[in-house]
């Protein structure tokens, strides 16, 4: 049995390593799984992760969850450009500098902004405050000018002059705002270049590819009720 | 120029880089950043880290935030034992799985005891009890799964062997332990981990680590904690706000 991957291409990481497996023609078969309507939290997919969380990989009896992992195992056992998780120990280790910041401060940003501004009051009929909505995309505009001050600044890509797991998993991340229809680089030239730049490096078809769901997120139709009570409970641990 | 380590051992990820360091025998220069008195938030500081947060790493002119990284950079540049971020693929994917499920689950939880029973009081202000009681139960369930899907039957979380992975997972559950709750009580198979970890560190190194801790502690039930400085306000003001 070959590599299969289990992802949801709703969801930020699943984008990442949708993203890097294609680009780096790692074949794969693609199981999806889709959240909104509760697949991940089926017996069977308990069978590949426990945690009932996407993306999820299985390599012959090997299962792996959360995203970084994933994406640098798919890196090491595949024969793939250094620059995506440079040799050079220092740049390795920006690296991972990145993806551990992420984690508490962008990651959780996006994600909240995309619940609050769509899937909350669009998808599950839950209304939010508009003080808890500005409050979010104030926090989201902070993490924005430190990932522009610094991890860009002046930099091509946020690591040094090519193209690393870091912008990968930045970029899909900021297209959750984006989703939303936040103007994430408005007035952020940098940013902006910095985006581009990211596109070009995967190519505007796959980038495309990977964003169709999430840039068509605001016409998803409201969630049943019988899957709306199932999905909750996660739904608001996840944006706490 | 030797390494230098900016840290506050009263940080929990702070206490995880400083026993791998002194463990594993790498020579560091220590630079004590007092979280309480707000020297992480001075200019100085921030020319360390703009991000005004520790623990940071300084190797000649390269500096380098965020515990795992740097845990990951010194065992990496420096001869340690391969077991504590092993090179072999699934052990190494294993670790990072760890990592990640870490930072969501762990990270950002635990801290919460220091924070509702002393800072906040110290500050006039009082967590909601509703609030404590959500963070047991997220502690409670992220113990549950700590012990299901990464520790099971084994000596150490990955393995028969330390990994970074322990020394993260342990200090960060020893925070609530400390100032006065016991996340061990009634789970055998932690609280075994656990002892297997402070015996491996060895109870020297294990209390050199934990006492800026526990004297804090004992300042503040003495009532003679130095009083909070009006600059480390806001900041503390938004840590105490990001308690769900």
């Amino acid at each position: 049995m070959g590599l299969e991957l289990y992802l949801d291409l709703l969801s930020q990481p699943c984008r990442a390593i949708y993203i890097f497996a294609k680009k780096n023609g790692i074949p794969f078969q693609l199981r999806t799984v889709e959240l909104l309507k509760g697949q991940h939290l089926s017996d069977a997919f308990a069978q590949v992760n426990p945690l009932k969380k996407v993306p999820a990989l299985k390599d012959g009896d090997f299962t792996l969850s959360e995203s970084v992992a994933i994406l640098l195992y798919l890196f090491h056992k595949y024969k793939v450009p250094d620059y995506w998780y440079p040799q050079d120990l220092q740049a390795r280790a920006r690296v991972d500098e990145y993806l551990a910041w992420q984690h508490t401060a962008l990651r959780r940003n996006c994600l909240r902004a995309l619940w609050h501004k769509v899937m909350l009051p669009v998808v599950m009929g839950e209304q939010i405050s508009s003080e808890l909505l500005a409050a979010t995309l104030a926090e989201l505009d902070v993490t924005l000018q430190v990932l522009e001050d610094k991890f860009l600044q002046d930099k091509a890509f946020l690591v040094g002059p090519q193209i690393s797991l870091a912008d990968l998993v930045a970029i899909t991340e900021l297209m959750h705002p984006v989703g939303a229809g936040c103007q994430v680089f408005e007035g952020r030239p940098k940013l902006a270049a910095w985006y581009r730049r990211v596109e070009a490096a995967v190519g505007e078809d796959l980038f495309r590819e990977a964003h169709e769901v999430i840039l068509k997120v605001k016409d998803t139709p409201p969630a049943d009720p019988t899957v709306k009570q199932k999905l909750m409970p996660g739904v608001l641990a996840m944006i706490r | 120029m030797g390494l230098e380590l900016y840290l506050d051992l009263l940080s929990q990820p702070c206490r995880a880089v400083y026993l791998f360091a002194k463990k594993t025998g790498i020579p560091f220069q220590l630079h004590t950043v007092n979280l309480f008195k707000g020297q992480h938030l001075t200019e100085e500081f921030s020319q360390v880290n703009s991000l005004q947060k520790v623990p940071v790493l300084k190797d000649g002119d390269f500096f380098l935030s965020e515990s795992s990284a740097i845990l990951i950079y010194l065992s990496c540049r420096c001869q340690v034992g391969d077991h504590w971020y092993p090179p072999d693929l699934q052990s190494h994917a294993r670790i990072h799985e760890y990592l990640g499920w870490h930072a969501d689950n762990i990270r950002g939880t635990f801290g919460v005891t220091l924070w509702a029973r002393i800072i906040a009081p110290l500050m006039g202000l009082q967590i909601p009890e509703e609030e404590v009681e959500r963070n047991k139960t997220g502690m409670s369930q992220a113990l549950q799964q700590l012990e299901d899907k990464f520790l099971r039957d084994k000596a150490f979380l990955m393995g028969q062997e330390m990994t970074l992975a322990d020394l993260m997972s342990l200090e960060e559950l020893m925070q609530p332990v400390i100032f006065g709750y016991d996340v061990f009580e009634g789970r055998p198979r932690l609280a075994a981990w656990r002892e297997r970890v402070e015996a491996f560190l060895g109870a020297e190194l294990w209390q050199e680590t934990h006492a800026p801790a526990l004297n804090f502690l004992d300042q503040w039930t003495k009532n003679t904690l130095l009083m909070l400085r009006p600059e480390s306000y806001p900041s503390f003001l938004l840590r105490i706000a990001r308690i769900p």
